[in-house]
């Protein structure tokens, strides 16, 4: 019984979280639409201060601050590519919980790949070797008449 | 049946050495960078370096003694400056007051915003620990902070006669930073 709520407990805790994410309801937008614009916003958004979340997910102030700022300019029509401009251009990539290919990003986005095609070298490399090592010893003279017979044979 | 290790075996063999050499040395320039502060893990480079302050009009600190602080006074300087985020609710900034006093004392002229602070607090923490500053603006909502990119207090920016923002420290300055970088820059952009 013990074991089962330890085991539950992650769960649980997961699901607390997921509830907590919601902000102060006296921020939230009216028009639903529009709401779930903004959260969508947030989530693409770094929250500055603690680093690995994102600005919906944050309780930091700095977080709730830009919450606002995002549903202000919502509200206001601004377009998505408008208000992440808007702090790309104050908080930099950073700010972008994905962060834009470029020079300086790529062995970032290409790590994916890199790491497959190296898994997948070794692996061959690998078997190519064992099977380098299971390389049969010479026919005997006896075996290569016998295989001489069996081709005749055949004719 | 014995294999002789070939040229390819040999090479192979010493591939893990040659990457765990690669890795101390990666390791021991990033521990360089650490020691200098080159390279810091934490550190976000501020996205406004080299491009001019942003619009902003604040209330000045009433009873404070100095003048407010505006966009438009962040131009045409005849002198580098420095532009400090300060809240009296912050103990980091209180650890960096020191050095603020010190600059100040040699002459630089520095900035100061108050953050998200009371203005009557933000006031009793000037007249405890000394006012460093020449202006002094009051931003109670944060959102000139959010214009400047400040992701907390205290951040310094160091602003070149053009008004464009060359610096930007964010935490505590130390004698260390004032030294290595406050310094220089001053005397690099005067």
């Amino acid at each position: 019984m013990m074991w089962r709520c330890i085991l539950l407990l992650p769960l649980l805790l997961l699901a607390t979280t997921a509830k907590a994410a919601v902000s102060d309801p006296a921020d939230m937008l009216r028009d639903q639409a529009q709401e779930e614009r903004a959260r969508a916003l947030g989530r693409e958004l770094r929250c500055m201060v603690c680093q690995n979340q994102s600005i919906e997910d944050s309780d930091a102030d700095l977080a709730r601050d830009l919450r606002r700022i995002v549903r202000e300019q919502v509200a206001t029509g601004r377009t998505d590519r408008e208000i992440m401009g808007y702090l790309h251009d104050r908080y930099g990539d950073f700010v972008l919980l994905r962060p834009p290919v470029r020079l300086t990003t790529l062995a970032l986005w290409a790590m994916p790949v890199i790491a497959l095609g190296l898994g997948a070298t070794l692996i061959m490399v690998a078997r190519r070797r064992s099977g380098a090592a299971s390389i049969l010893p010479p026919l005997s003279a006896a075996e290569r008449a016998r295989l001489v017979e069996l081709e005749q044979d055949a004719q | 049946m014995s294999v002789s290790p070939g040229p390819r075996r040999r090479i192979l063999l010493f591939a893990p050495l040659g990457i765990a050499a690669a890795a101390g040395a990666g390791f021991l320039v990033m521990l360089r960078g650490l020691s200098s502060g080159a390279y810091n893990p934490k550190g976000v480079p501020s996205a406004l370096l080299g491009k001019p302050v942003p619009e902003f009009d604040l209330a000045g600190l009433v009873g404070a003694d100095r003048p407010t602080l505006t966009a438009a006074m962040l131009r045409d300087l005849e002198r580098p400056l420095l532009v400090n985020f300060f809240a009296s609710w912050c103990v980091p900034c209180l650890i960096e007051h020191p050095q603020l006093m010190r600059l100040a004392a040699d002459g630089v002229p520095i900035m100061g915003i108050a953050y998200k602070d009371k203005a009557t607090e933000a006031l009793g923490f000037l007249r405890k620990h000394g006012t460093p500053y020449q202006r002094i603006g009051v931003d109670l909502p944060g959102r000139v902070g959010i214009e400047w990119g400040l992701y907390g207090v205290p951040e310094t920016y160091l602003i070149d006669r053009q008004g464009l923002i060359r610096w930007r420290y964010a935490g505590p300055l130390t004698e260390d930073v004032v030294k290595a970088d406050v310094a220089p820059l001053l005397r690099r952009y005067a």
